[in-house]
């Protein structure tokens, strides 16, 4: 049976969904080995264990945090060899996707980010240029690194749980890496990350400088908050809110886009979303072309009906 | 100052996002016919334009070179790169590269730099605008040995070594990594200058040099759909999304719409 290797960093007290998603992927493709970092909770643990992982691997260096990507990659890079993993799984963020990048150097494998669905012949299938299209792709390697996005697979715990036992594995010299001197920590907003987030209610040119109804409309529906390059260029909201093809491509099964234009850079980041409602003044904007649902009107007068509406119906 | 710089920016000539893109049917490769400098790769460009110049520029012996690889189009790029100020161009092309995944490209890429001789930073833009991978920066380092900084929103360099501000969604990192080293900037860092007249006129009489797989000493079999470590096996295009209800607010639109989430069990 293959061997699957899961990397889960610094899962914390309990487990994040995409981890989840990776060992429910894991479990369909062979038999799973984890590749922690960080503590291991007894929590985790026991999440592992209703997951049918094999074994846990943890790295003899305590110091991996203090450090960009590279030592991470070694670590894995020698865990990879010691489960005899045939298939390494990484979370699709920005860390994930590079340390997945300096691994499949290390290993001599093929690295295919953005995955959706795997195969149980190692076929992988991700979408690409925002979406546009959805490919079939293969590592013609032994080993193959994949990246799965958030959102594809449902976890589910595996029939009979395992006992793994852990065993430590030695992290070899990496090659010179960037060290982390500081790391401050924003402000939780509470809201769901916007990656990995349900539902989006995103926001453009047309709130004026007044991102409150669209907060409003996204605390009523447990929405993350999402906005256009205009509105984030304007200083109107945090830049870690963009959405499209210089920040964040999301696929929410919702998605309400409110005073955005929707040109072609914007949709590049929200155009594979399940459901697309769309409220502008403008009937000529093209986000109208995509959306499921459009309203024509004012989101000034649109949005806080609708909030108050989610609200009142909610009880 | 008496440091000098070295460095090299990695340009892409992308398909236009303007425009609709499109994967060929024949080797699921994209098409770039209509293809510009990634915008993305200005802020790499305007990045190494002002390391370079606070140190005294060119005259003081500062090089800014733009690597481009890719077909006879890539070109375009590098040419952009010189009017915004680069010094060197060099465009690495090949037949054999047609097809290169990202560990194929990395290792093309790896040999030009080394090519290159001793250079201090390597700079890219923070990501391709089309393949949306990221992984070549972070392969480009692992197959040089050097540390990475990606998605630099400040960047810094003094006395042989770096710093840099990243931005994340939950915290922000300073990060210090010795020279040399790869670094991606994000749109945050700065304002990428125009051409101005004098910058195309200048980048007339600035040479680009074009290497070819030999004059970099990379076997034609490493690269390409060859040496790639992965493969495409279908490409389909997404049905395009068409249109639904299109309403005009006429007081009551708000409850429509949560009339419609209930509809579609969002709620």
């Amino acid at each position: 049976m293959a061997q699957v290797l899961v990397f889960i960093d610094n899962p914390g007290a309990s487990l994040k969904k995409s981890s989840l998603e990776l060992l429910t992927l894991a479990r369909s493709l062979g038999e799973t080995t984890v590749a922690l970092n960080g503590d291991l909770s007894d929590g985790v643990a026991a999440t592992f264990a209703e997951y049918g992982v094999g074994s846990i691997l943890r790295p003899s260096a305590q110091d991996l945090d203090d450090f960009l990507v590279a030592p991470k990659a070694a670590y894995l890079a020698a865990a990879a060899e010691s489960a005899g993993a045939g298939v390494v799984l990484l979370d699709n963020s920005p860390e994930g996707k590079e340390i997945a990048a300096r691994l499949g150097i290390r290993l001599n494998a093929g690295v295919i980010t953005d995955v959706v669905a795997v195969e149980a012949d190692g076929t992988a299938r991700k979408s690409v240029l925002a979406g546009s299209y959805t490919t079939a792709c293969r590592a013609t390697t032994p080993v193959s690194v994949l990246t799965l996005k958030a959102n594809n697979v449902t976890p589910e715990p595996a029939p009979a749980p395992t006992s793994p036992g852990t065993a430590s594995v030695q992290v070899p010299a990496a090659a010179a890496a960037a060290r982390i001197t500081a790391r401050e920590q924003k402000a939780a907003s509470g809201r769901p990350d916007l990656t990995d987030a349900r539902i989006v209610v995103a926001g453009g040119r047309g709130m004026d400088g007044d991102f409150g109804p669209v907060e409003e409309l996204a605390d009523a529906l447990g929405a993350a908050v999402g906005a256009s390059r205009a509105a984030t260029d304007a200083g109107w909201i945090s830049h870690d809110a963009q959405v499209g093809q210089t920040g964040k491509t999301v696929s929410p099964q919702l998605y309400i886009s409110a005073g955005i234009s929707g040109a072609i850079q914007q949709k590049a980041g929200m155009q594979t979303s399940q459901v697309i409602v769309a409220i502008n003044k403008d009937a000529e904007s093209p986000v109208f072309e995509i959306a499921d649902f459009g309203i024509i009107g004012d989101v000034f007068d649109v949005l806080p009906q609708a909030a108050a509406e989610i609200k009142k119906r909610k009880g | 100052m008496e440091e000098t710089l070295k460095i090299v920016v990695l340009v892409k000539h992308v398909p236009d996002a303007q425009f609709d893109r499109h994967l060929n049917g024949v080797d699921n490769t994209a098409d770039r016919d209509e293809s510009i400098l990634s915008e993305l790769d200005e802020y790499a460009l305007e990045a190494a334009l002002q390391l370079a110049e606070a140190r005294g520029g060119s005259k003081a012996g500062n090089q800014v070179i733009a690597l481009s690889m890719g077909p006879a189009g890539a070109v375009n790029a590098v040419k952009k790169s010189l009017q915004m100020g680069a010094t060197e161009g060099v465009h690495l092309t090949d037949d054999a590269l047609a097809g290169s995944d990202a560990a194929a490209t990395s290792l093309a890429l790896a040999a030009a730099v080394r090519h290159l001789g001793d250079v201090d930073l390597v700079l890219t833009g923070m990501a391709s605008t089309d393949g949306e991978t990221s992984l070549v920066p972070a392969q480009l380092a692992e197959r040089l040995g050097l540390p990475q900084v990606t998605f630099a929103s400040t960047l810094e360099v003094d006395g042989g070594r770096l710093t840099a501000r990243r931005d994340a969604d939950t915290s922000s990192e300073t990060v210090e990594a010795p020279l040399p080293a790869v670094v991606s900037v994000t749109d945050q860092i700065n304002e990428p200058r125009y051409p101005n007249f004098k910058g195309i006129i200048a980048a007339k009489r600035k040479s680009i040099t074009t290497l070819s797989l030999a004059d970099i000493g990379v076997d034609p079999a490493q690269v390409g759909f060859a040496g790639s470590w992965t493969t495409v096996t279908s490409a389909e295009q997404r049905p395009p999304r068409t249109a639904g209800t299109i309403i005009t607010d006429e007081g009551d639109a708000g409850i429509k719409l949560v009339d419609f989430l209930a509809a579609q069990k969002l709620l």
